[in-house]
């Protein structure tokens, strides 16, 4: 019964996303207001519908209905009920419904958290979100419908969760990647509504930066927590693959991080109004493609979904609709807007710009390495893959600039910077980061013109420059505590971000150049040296989880004679699923990680064994979390709250 | 033309020519950095209309199930070789290092390496899909010989559809 109830709620819940799209544009047509107020409450109703149906299929895996056909196979009675839970997006129809919940969630958190906009603005918005909410919503009902049912021969037990999936990593990395996709919808919505009105204003810019930030925030977090969960779970010891599916991610990233940059400048300054807008169909247009990449089976992925040729190509439809019909209202009305400040070639609206372009090259490099092999295959010249050098060569030679310009940024005004009052202080910021770079690579390692080296030198430049940049502005508003108060909440989450990327980089660089990697054969017993490093295979036994057999292996490792840690590497073997996992032992620290992956039994009795050496790895998630945590803090700062508060006392 | 629209003219030109040069480099560096994919059937006969075969020394990927009972190892090292087969011919694969957790005989694999003859591969990299039914696309369709296969019809009878 629950099931068919989740079902019914979900035809609803499509039914309330078509009124959602007809009625506020009949008020905007008509110029009633009263249809457009009805959209409020239609969208509220549409989230409770979808969180209720989500609930009905949560309920199926939490009582092991198996006569749902999703639940028999994606769950099993043995599983542990964290991981029945957690089943429900593990797989596609699952996945497509916890998407439509989170969409539904971000169109309530529109419906009630913007309602400081003007309403013929806030009617738009809602009714272009209802429009994307009718596509996803008729999606997942009519191509993937998780409510299916097996009967009347239902089994008895399901063919369990895929083991992969069942982990810590795997429990919130969709959640916060699916949040930050859908999340783009939002910037989507808001440019699509902006281009109707035909109004840009520095007002809209300050509207729609809190909702971007908001997204770029979760799809920030969602891609460190898949890197990590892959470093951990797939037992390659590798924290990016350059992936299609991991691509797919990572070109929304690239243009929401441009679109916050250039959202900056529309605010601020009032111009880039139509770059801004393209940016933000770009965005979405590009979480549509990963969402069409991932789920059509197109591309070959170590981790896609099962394919399924007429879901692709109903999301193909979608993105061309979605592209074709924006692109396309954009010509309509984009040339009435003309951006009317001018500045000079030296000022932070160019260097901005300058931002954008890296960004924007670097999304273009990862559209091409990730499309090509499709369309080589569709002219029947033959499965192709690109290497990863194609991917870390153009990284490379676009990191460069780009730190280097962003360690320049901050320090540029509008409209017009002289170069000389800039001199003395990006001099001496140069001069310590050299410093720093040079000491730290002498005193850790022989000093080497490498890679190490570089990223050393780039993120000291841009976590130097940050930092004394942050400092000037606290001591010009009065220094001390006094200071520090008075600096905006915005400004803060600038200088994380920033912070961030220099970490980022310094662990990308640091861990590509120093990291020692070997497959080795031990027997019991015995030791294998790396670097000042020395790994003792001490005990391998049998493992018994609740759902799952296998080895484990216990290692010891000593650091130059002496005892650093002990690790617990297992190889578990799934019998449901008849599938074998990897749980590598890491022993993490800050400047490096202790990775062992047990392999495979041989003859001798002996292992094989992936022991690797990883410096700085650490870094790269950290620059990740540094980042979310400057979009928070940005998200936080008072001028986003300030007009809601003081026009509408209730809604504090 | 007035010099205003010279100017415009002027730097929507450079605009082209730099976003011309720059897919330009990347196209070339893509092609620098292709590795084709072949079945084992391909890699013997050649691929496509004009039966090119590819030369030892490229570096190319190889996808096909594993030929039950063909996995050997060397007895002190980490060295392994394995059959491929697709609809015949037969290719081998060798390998030193740790293969994947979902590598078992009978079942698709890709290996990414160098060619050293005819038909031996010497892999850097050997991929198993996590799904134990998986096979690349490639070989299902030599196998199957249509383009689509269900994914749900290649799933063996433990399952329940």
């Amino acid at each position: 019964m629950m099931v068919e109830a989740g079902h019914l709620a979900l035809c609803l819940a499509l039914a309330l996303s078509v009124l959602l799209t007809v009625f506020p544009f009949v008020g905007a047509v008509r110029a009633q207001q009263q249809p457009i107020l009805l959209a409020r409450p239609i969208a509220l109703l549409m989230f409770i519908a979808t969180a209720f149906s989500f609930y009905a299929l949560s309920y199926a895996f939490w009582v092991n209905d198996f006569s749902v056909y999703y639940v028999a196979n994606n769950s099993n009675s043995m599983l542990p009920w964290y991981y029945r839970l957690t089943a429900v997006w593990g797989s596609h129809e699952g996945s497509m419904l916890f998407w439509v919940l989170i969409l539904a969630g971000w169109i309530a958190a529109v419906a009630v958290g913007a309602r400081q906009l003007p309403l013929l603005l806030h009617g738009r918005i809602l009714g272009v979100l209802g429009l994307v909410a009718v596509g996803f919503n008729a999606f997942v009902l009519f191509m993937s419908n998780p409510f299916e049912r097996t009967l009347p021969f239902y089994p008895v037990d399901g063919r369990d969760l895929n083991p992969l999936l069942q982990d810590f990593g795997m429990i919130i990395h969709p959640p916060m990647l699916y949040m930050g996709y859908v999340g783009f919808s939002i910037c989507f919505a808001f440019a699509i509504a902006a281009l109707l009105g035909g109004r840009f204003d520095s007002n809209w810019a300050r509207w729609a930066r809190p909702w971007t930030l908001a997204a770029w925030l979760f799809l920030t977090l969602g891609i460190m927590l898949g890197s990590w969960w892959a470093y951990n779970e797939l037992g390659w010891g590798g924290w990016w693959f350059w992936d299609p599916v991991e691509n797919a991610s990572f070109m929304p990233w690239l243009v929401g991080t441009a679109l916050l940059h250039s959202l900056a400048v529309t605010e601020k300054r009032g111009t880039f109004k139509s770059w801004t807008v393209l940016l933000a169909i770009a965005a979405f247009s590009l979480s549509l493609l990963g969402a069409f990449l991932v789920r059509s089976g197109v591309l070959v992925s170590v981790h896609s979904f099962a394919a399924d040729p007429d879901r692709g190509l109903y999301l193909l439809a979608f993105l061309l609709v979605v592209v074709g019909g924006s692109l396309l209202l954009y010509a309509l009305r984009m040339n009435a807007v003309r951006s009317q400040a001018r500045y000079q070639l030296f000022s932070r609206e160019v260097l901005l710009w300058s931002n954008n372009i890296f960004l924007l090259t670097a999304t273009l490099v990862v559209f091409l390495g990730t499309l090509y092999p499709l369309v080589h295959k569709e002219l029947g010249l033959g499965s192709i893959s690109i290497g990863e050098p194609f991917f870390n060569q153009f990284f490379y030679y676009l990191t460069i600039p780009f730190a280097l310009l962003l360690g320049v940024g901050p320090w540029v005004r509008w409209k017009q910077q002289q170069l000389h009052p800039l001199l003395a202080p990006l001099s001496y910021i140069a001069m310590i980061a050299v410093v720093i770079a040079l000491g730290y690579q002498a005193l850790a390692h022989d000093f080497a013109a490498n890679l190490g080296l570089l990223g050393l030198l780039l993120g000291a430049w841009v976590a130097v420059s940050a930092v004394a940049e942050t400092l000037l502005r606290i001591r010009q508003l009065g220094g001390g505590a006094a200071g520090l108060w008075k600096l905006p909440a915005s400004h803060w989450g600038m200088t994380l971000g920033h912070l961030g990327f220099a970490v980022l980089v310094i662990g990308v660089a640091m861990t590509k150049t120093y990291s020692v990697e070997k497959d080795v054969r031990m027997k019991i017993g015995e030791t294998v040296q790396f670097n000042q490093y020395s790994f003792t295979l001490s005990e391998v036994y049998p493992l018994k989880g609740p759902n799952y057999g296998g080895q484990a292996a216990e290692l010891e490792v000593y650091e130059n004679g002496e005892k650093v840690t002990h690790l617990h590497a297992e190889k578990r073997f799934y019998p449901v699923q008849q599938t074998v996992m990897t749980e590598a032992a890491v022993d993490a620290k800050l400047s490096r990680d202790l990775y062992v992956a047990l392999g495979e039994e041989l003859d001798g009795p002996s292992w094989a064994l992936r022991i690797y050496v990883k410096p700085f790895v650490r870094w790269v998630w950290l620059g990740g979390i540094l980042m979310a945590l400057g979009a928070l803090m940005a998200l936080l700062d008072k001028r986003y709250r300030r007009k809601s508060v003081s026009e509408d006392p209730a809604h504090a | 033309m007035n010099p205003r629209r010279r100017q415009r003219l002027l730097a929507v030109s450079a605009v082209l020519l730099l976003i011309g040069g720059g897919v330009g480099s990347m196209l070339y560096a893509l092609n620098e950095n292709v590795d084709l994919f072949y079945t084992p059937s391909q890699l013997l006969e050649g691929l496509g209309k004009d039966k090119v075969k590819p030369v030892p020394g490229q570096r190319l990927r190889i996808g096909g199930m594993v030929v039950k009972g063909s996995v050997r190892r060397d007895p002190t090292s980490l060295k392994v070789s394995f059959d491929l087969v697709d609809t015949g011919p037969i290719v081998t694969v060798h390998y030193e290092g740790i293969l994947p957790d979902l590598f078992r005989e009978g079942q698709g694999i890709v290996a990414q390496g160098t060619l050293r003859d005819a038909t031996n591969i010497d892999a850097t990299e050997v991929l198993a899909k996590h799904d134990e039914n998986y096979m690349p696309p490639e070989v299902a369709e030599a196998v199957k010989g249509i383009k689509h296969v269900d994914p749900n019809a290649a799933k063996p009878a433990g399952t329940y559809r």
